[in-house]
């Protein structure tokens, strides 16, 4: 009976609550049960707050009662994660350095949030400050993948993925700065998407790289993503990175758009590297569409396959050095009691706040800008960015959109990758230059590898295309029930 | 050995507007601790920064009156160092790319006396970019505490080519500086308010040495006195550590202005490495024809181009002119006299000393003022036209500085006019020389002056309305007198 | 496989103001060393004349009119911070 709930779409919880079919407080407890029942295992939540919770529900259905409820999404759960401010709440990232911080402002997606009468719910793990591709760099320990609790559910929005994957929540947000929402929606087997850069406002999302970090959605299904999109994008004057845009209905859209679209298929993608298994399956994704009626093109993508990666640890770890140095002991977070002088301060806060990736990516991040390194390095990795964004603007010119495997593998065991941070971080390299190049991307379902771990297929659209990616992507899962498994969890 | 000194200042100056730079909290002086504050300001993680376009708008303006090339792309970059006064620990700033390049300030050198223009001089100026301040540290005995209220006031860098080769001129240059500022309404400039603090590149090398000498860094130059008096002592330190047969090594030295010494201060843990790169979270500056256009339309007179029209315009001597022209609001209300009442001179006059004092008496603004250019005029034209008397006229610019009412009305309500009623002056005229026997005796004798005595009875017992033009003439006669001589 | 790099760790991590354990800078020393070997494939890319990519998007002139809002209550503002006395931030006397 819970079952029915908790794995159906968040478009047809909202609708149930629409109809009076169910309540937001019975839907909430349903969520709730799941979450006490699965989470002990998964541990996907950091902190939620379930007094709170219900206050919001009950608030909603009294608004749907009283005929004032605002939209579709009034009254449904929605997970965070933990790098995104909701006033009064905890804000840890994950880290030590802010285990007992609690926001004293909202993000603008959390105001977007709360007046369309979500329940801002769950504080959801992550690894610290979104550096990672598995969730095991969390302060408060790793998150399991629930389709098999001795793998990673992917990172860095692992425990949004996981927990949407779990049937704790209906749906979440997390962050995306080199494949952070894709690459744990495709270990967890749901639909992860990464809005086009400046759609979506990073106000009030801690910023780990700031040109290329993007809030986004983790969602069981492509509809549902349209759904959450749509709540969250638009422009916003609080950040200067904030692009003014037409914001169509996403959902309605993925009705409206049957095109024959043209797909490119990069070469690069599905050479060495590619777990075969991962390699037929998107194949026969690509099969799909091109019986479907679209138009598959081979297009190439060298500088992207070859250097995004490279590109990316240079500029990520530069920005992320710099964005990092407010962690310092004093107006807030971790404070070392040793410190004798300010910079001793500094010091010893800083070691003993932050986890061991953060501090190597600060590290990195600070030699690659630092006198005589900025050249060789920075400013290099910025024009090859160039070149790569170049890239994709090229291939777009005959393409509405591309397909490729989200990531090389299926989820990796824990433990797997953690002592080598460098074959961690060839996990995103299908990733990360979307992010480079500012695009949209998305995950979605496209099987099982044979011991049953999902795997997820890339489409990446056209800046400010969401409404297409989203109808291409559509057109896939209302062929297929990938969405509709669940894990077992038993 | 004989040395000369080049000095460079870097001069920080808090722009005037009601937000902060990167966010739209309220910028301010004398807020209780912490007030002024918002996530943006406290670098609260997720906070971003968006830029205040007063503050563009100001810096170009500033650019333009000092005529400096207003670049058509500007950037955003980081300046990353750990400091407790700064938030994010880095500091938003321009590098590479500053908005305003070039440029001069024109300044005056001391004269030969008060009285006496001096030389002038435009000094060259590097760049000028804009940044965002720093909190401020309270230093206690065991601690320091961190207030946050000025963190994020927009705040502009000018940097001076090491062009000055003296304390005074380096006085003279913040002076000018600061007048200039002031007047486009770009900065209050209140060293006392920290609004506009300078440090000091002092080299020195013997003269007609090309290369420029190790320079020294003098900081906290935080009173424009402090500015003279500090690079005078340093040039001295300098030279006497040269004479000595010592060297000036690379250092940065702390001004103690209440102790006329300087310090050098404690070195830093390592050299400045502060990996400067453009800041992600602002978008770059485009400055186009239109916009600058728009912002030079705005550009007031500069105080020396003003002076110096003051001189061909109005014939006013230097005295005067340096007065009026330090203040831009004492010009408008030179110009607006001058035109009302066409007596350019009286009106520098009145304003000068009598306005000037008067505002300083009752200790208020010439904005808080209720007399106005139309009240002056009015007075000016009632002393051309022989209504009333100078020493009348006293009165009522008293009167009208007080109340704020027009001249004419005051005269009129006073019965202030001049007698020239000739009934009145004859008798006025025959008491006071029945009274003066002894003047009157001398000025028979062939003494002039010794008429005064018998006028000033005159002017008594009128109460200062007899016209003393016909109190002369009236009195010569009965005294059988030829008219006074011309002289 | 480790490679020489000429990343000075010491001097680097006072920069970034972290103090670092000896297991931390041998560990770091050399992973650090293996990505900064696998990020030296960017020199074979021809970068002549090509700007170089600070933003995704780019767009100019993005600011806000001078009007001021209400900031933090002095509480809120200060509520997440270790130290506090007469809503300041208390730190280590700091020396100049
Ligand atoms: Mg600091
Ligand atoms: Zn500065």
């Amino acid at each position: 009976m819970a079952d029915e709930l908790i794995f159906q779409p968040a478009a047809r919880l909202a609708a149930q609550l629409t109809a009076g079919k169910i309540s937001s407080v019975r839907l909430l407890q349903a969520f709730l049960s799941r979450t006490m029942a699965v989470d002990g295992r998964v541990k996907a939540f950091n902190s939620h707050d379930e007094t709170g919770a219900l206050v919001q529900a009950r608030a909603a259905d009294e608004r749907r009662a009283a005929g004032r409820a605002r939209g579709p999404l009034d009254g449904l759960p929605v997970g965070l994660k933990d790098v995104i401010a909701v006033e009064g709440q905890p804000l840890t990232c994950s880290s030590k350095m802010l285990a007992n911080f609690i926001s004293p402002y909202d993000a603008t997606v959390s105001v977007k949030l709360k007046a369309a009468g979500a329940i801002l719910w769950g504080r959801m793990n992550m690894d610290e400050f979104a550096m990672g591709s598995s969730t095991e760099n969390s302060a408060f320990g790793p998150t399991a993948n629930p389709w098999d609790l001795s793998r990673v559910p992917g990172g860095s929005s692992g425990g949004a993925a996981a927990a949407v994957a779990a049937g704790e929540l209906p749906f979440a947000l997390g962050s995306d700065t080199g494949g952070s929402i894709r690459q744990p929606a495709a270990f967890c087997g749901i639909v992860g998407l990464k809005p086009t850069y400046g759609l979506v406002s990073r106000y009030g999302l801690a910023a780990f790289a700031s040109s290329l970090d993007q809030i986004g959605t983790l969602t069981r299904t492509v509809e549902d993503a349209a759904l959450l999109l749509g709540a969250i994008a638009g422009h916003d004057p609080q950040d200067s990175t904030s692009f003014r845009t037409e914001i169509p209905d996403y959902r309605a859209e993925l009705k409206k758009r049957r095109g024959t679209w043209r797909l490119g298929v990069p070469r690069e993608y599905f050479g060495a590297g590619l777990d075969p298994e991962i390699g037929a399956a998107v194949k026969s994704a690509i099969e799909f569409y091109r019986q479907s009626g679209c138009e598959i093109k081979e297009v190439s993508l060298p500088l992207a396959a070859e250097y995004a990666v490279a590109v990316y640890y240079l500029i990520a770890t530069a920005e992320a050095s710099s964005n990092l140095a407010r962690y310092d002991g004093v107006r807030f977070g971790h404070r070392s009691t040793k410190a004798k002088d300010t910079v001793d301060l500094y010091c010893q806060s800083r070691a003993e706040g932050f986890g061991e990736e953060v501090k190597r990516r600060i590290i990195l991040g600070t030699h690659v800008l630092s006198s005589g390194y900025y050249d060789a390095y920075y400013m290099r990795a910025q024009k090859v960015r160039t070149l790569i964004r170049n890239e994709f603007v090229c291939v777009f010119r005959d393409c509405d959109a591309l397909l490729s495997p989200t990531t090389p593998t299926a989820a990796f065991r824990l433990g797997e990758k953690s002592a080598d941070p460098l074959a961690m971080y060839l996990n995103d390299i299908y990733t990360i230059s979307v992010n480079l190049a500012g695009l949209p991307g998305v995950s979605i379902p496209c099987g099982f590898t044979g011991t049953g771990l999902p795997i997820g297929l890339q489409l990446i659209g056209q800046p400010f295309q969401e409404a297409d990616l989203l109808a291409i992507a559509h057109r896939y899962e209302q062929g297929h029930d990938w969405h509709t498994k669940h894990p077992a969890l038993s | 050995m004989k040395y000369e000194a080049a000095i460079g200042l870097e001069v920080h100056v808090q722009l005037r507007t009601a937000s902060k730079m990167f966010t739209r909290v309220a910028a301010g002086y004398g807020a209780a601790p912490n007030t002024l504050t918002d996530p943006v300001v406290l670098a609260l993680p997720g906070a971003l920064p968006v830029m205040n376009k007063e503050a563009l708008d100001k810096i170009i303006k500033a650019g333009l009156m000092l005529g400096c090339a207003i670049e058509p792309v500007c950037k955003w970059d980081r300046k990353n160092y750990f400091y407790p006064d700064s938030p994010k620990n880095y500091q938003i700033s321009q590098y590479d790319q500053p908005i305003c390049l070039g440029g001069t300030v024109e300044i005056e050198l001391p004269g030969a006396s008060r009285n006496v223009m001096g030389e002038h001089k435009k000094i060259p100026l590097t760049r000028i970019h804009l940044e965002e301040d720093v909190g401020k540290l309270n230093h206690g005995t065991g601690d320091s505490l961190v207030d946050y209220n000025r963190a994020g006031t927009p705040l502009m860098e000018i940097v001076s080519e090491p062009a000055l080769h003296s304390a005074d001129e380096a006085f003279a240059f913040l002076t000018s500086l600061r007048t200039t500022l002031v007047q486009g309404g770009i900065s209050d400039c209140d060293m006392e308010k920290g609004q506009l603090r300078c440090d000091a590149n002092i080299s020195i090398r013997p003269v007609g040495e090309t290369m420029l000498g190790t320079k020294v860094e003098l900081k906290n130059l935080n009173s424009i006195s402090f500015v003279r008096d500090g690079i005078a002592l340093e040039i001295r330190r300098q030279s006497a550590v040269l004479e000595g047969g010592g060297f000036i090594g690379q250092e940065t030295r702390q001004y103690d202005g209440e102790a006329g010494t300087s310090t050098a201060m404690r070195s830093k843990e390592m050299a400045h490495d502060y990996r400067y790169f453009p800041d992600p979270d602002l978008m770059p500056v485009k400055v186009d024809a239109a916009w600058q256009a728009q912002i030079r339309a705005t550009v007031p007179e500069l105080p020396f181009d003003r002076q110096r029209r003051f001189f061909e315009e109005y014939q006013l001597p230097y005295t005067i002119t340096s007065v009026l022209v330090s203040d831009r609001e004492l010009s408008d209300f030179f110009e607006e006299t001058a035109k009302l009442s066409g007596k350019p001179q009286a009106a520098g006059n009145w304003i000068t000393n009598d306005l000037l004092r008067e505002l300083d008496g009752a200790k208020i603004t010439l904005t808080d003022c209720k007399l106005r250019p139309s009240h002056l005029a009015g007075l000016l034209q009632l002393v051309e036209a022989g209504v009333i008397s100078s020493t009348i006229a006293r009165e009522v610019f008293a009167a009208m500085f007080l109340t704020g009412e027009a001249a004419e009305a005051i005269v009129a309500r006073q019965d202030l006019k001049q007698s020239t009623d000739a009934g009145e002056l004859e008798k006025w005229v025959a008491e006071a020389i029945a009274a003066n026997p002894k003047a009157v005796a001398e000025f028979k004798a062939g003494k002039e002056q010794a008429i005064n005595a018998v006028k000033g009875t005159v002017m008594k017992a009128s109460k200062g309305k007899a016209n003393p033009k016909l109190v002369d003439e009236i009195m010569r006669k009965q005294l059988g007198a030829s008219p006074r001589p011309v002289n | 496989m480790s490679t020489k790099s000429d990343l000075n760790l010491e001097y680097v991590a006072n920069l970034a103001r972290l103090a670092l354990t000896g297991a931390e800078r041998e560990k770091f020393s050399r992973q650090l060393g293996d990505i900064l070997h696998y990020v030296e494939k960017l020199k074979q890319v021809n970068v002549t004349g090509v700007e170089p990519m600070a933003h995704a998007s780019p767009v100019c002139n993005i600011w806000a009119a001078d009007t001021a809002r209400p900031g933090l209550p002095v509480a809120a503002a200060l509520r997440n911070a270790p130290a506090q006395r007469d809503h300041m931030i208390v730190v280590p006397k700091v020396v100049e």
